[in-house]
């Protein structure tokens, strides 16, 4: 395929005085890396090889036996010196070691980060949520606000606190709904899920 | 240039006779682009500018970035662009050891498009300092990088010493993941 390509654009060289007159080529699809977002051929050189492998054999398994097959692996290596692969193996190995363990790092900083439902007095009986700190769960402040004010069909705002984080405030008291709806519909674990009650001691002060 | 994640300040809308010069500048730096423009940036479409630090202004249609100009430099494609119509632009190739330094956003050093597993035009279709390639891998068939010549092509054969392109947009840089988010 590569070779077709190599002689159409040789022609298309040749005929550049007249470029205007040559026929639109028409667009190429390519495929990218669901994980790292680069075209598969280059997932190698990323620090997470390992889950882009598995991604593209799972979803595209005929590109994942031309990438990854042993005799693929061969050829590649052909041309570098031996050195400068030992070089660039290690460089890699390093690089990976350090996205894993960055990756660790965040996995627990994600079990150890809280997700706020509090329930804030306004004035006798009427209420606000306040949601604070989805962010930290790879959510989209903005989005999921929007979401929130759709499914309970209410006024839902982004609002900067005190302490400069963005929280979701809903009007009305939905304390109850929104614990469902981190549940269900955004995979929040349970346990990282605090609900407060602060209209008591708002209402004492 | 986006070595670091792009910080875009607001969006936008292009007047259409602004629209209508970066069109026609397009298709004067790219030849080869020439006939498939009506696809890549449809007449009647509307472009968006999106500013980014450093004077550099990202074109995109649909929140699709397609083309870049630092100030008042040459427009540069994206890297999906490159990837869609990837014979549309002067290309040349650099060796698999190469590859990895370019990820990381190294600049591109003559050796590296000299050894045998580079590949450079043939002297008579020598390309001139300052044009904008895309640079291709050894054994790879989509682009990694775009970036401007800092000497000609047959300079880059003779000397064979120091920069050779500048890197200005690789695969995994700031502005590759700013369509992600």
């Amino acid at each position: 395929m590569s070779e077709a390509e190599s002689s159409a654009a040789g022609a298309a060289a040749g005929e550049a005085a007249a470029a205007a007159a040559v026929a639109p080529v028409t667009a190429r699809e390519t495929v990218y890396c669901g994980v790292c977002s680069l075209p598969p051929e280059y997932c190698e050189f990323g620090s997470t090889v390992k889950k882009c492998m598995d991604w593209l054999e799972k979803n595209n398994p005929s590109l994942h036996q031309k990438l990854y097959s042993s005799e693929a692996l061969e050829s590649k290596m052909g041309t570098m010196t031996l050195e400068a692969q030992q070089k660039a193996e290690k460089d890699l190995a390093k690089k990976q070691q350090k996205e894993e363990l960055r990756q660790e790092r965040e996995a627990a900083k994600k079990k150890a980060s809280l997700v706020y439902i509090k329930r804030v007095e306004r004035t006798k009986r009427k209420f606000v949520t306040v949601v604070a700190g989805i962010e930290l769960f790879d959510l989209s402040v903005k989005t999921v606000a929007k979401d929130f004010g759709k499914k309970f069909a209410c006024g839902s705002s982004v609002t900067k606190s005190a302490a400069g984080t963005e929280e979701i405030t809903v009007q009305g008291d939905l304390s109850e709904e929104i614990w469902d709806e981190l549940t269900e519909k955004y995979g929040i674990d349970e346990d990282n899920i605090k609900q407060i009650d602060e209209s008591k001691k708002k209402s004492a002060s | 240039m986006f070595k670091k994640p792009v910080s875009a300040s607001g969006k936008t809308k292009i007047k259409s006779s602004v629209q209508r010069n970066i069109r026609q500048k397009i298709c004067e730096q790219f030849p080869l682009l020439a006939p498939n423009i009506d696809d890549v940036l449809p007449k009647k479409a509307q472009l968006d500018l999106i500013k980014a630090p450093d004077k550099i202004s990202l074109y995109a249609l649909d929140n699709q970035v397609l083309f870049f100009q630092h100030h008042d430099d040459a427009i540069m494609p994206h890297l999906k662009v490159v990837h869609k119509y990837p014979q549309c632009f002067p290309t040349v190739q650099v060796d698999r050891g190469a590859i990895r330094f370019i990820l990381g956003g190294a600049q591109l050093m003559c050796p590296g498009l000299t050894s045998p597993g580079a590949k450079l035009p043939p002297a008579e279709e020598n390309i001139p300092e300052g044009t904008v390639v895309v640079i291709n891998a050894e054994g790879k068939e989509n682009a990694c990088m775009v970036g401007v010549l800092k000497m000609s092509s047959e300079d880059i054969k003779r000397l064979n010493k120091g920069n050779g392109v500048e890197n200005c947009h690789y695969l995994g840089d700031g502005l590759w993941k700013m369509e992600e988010a």
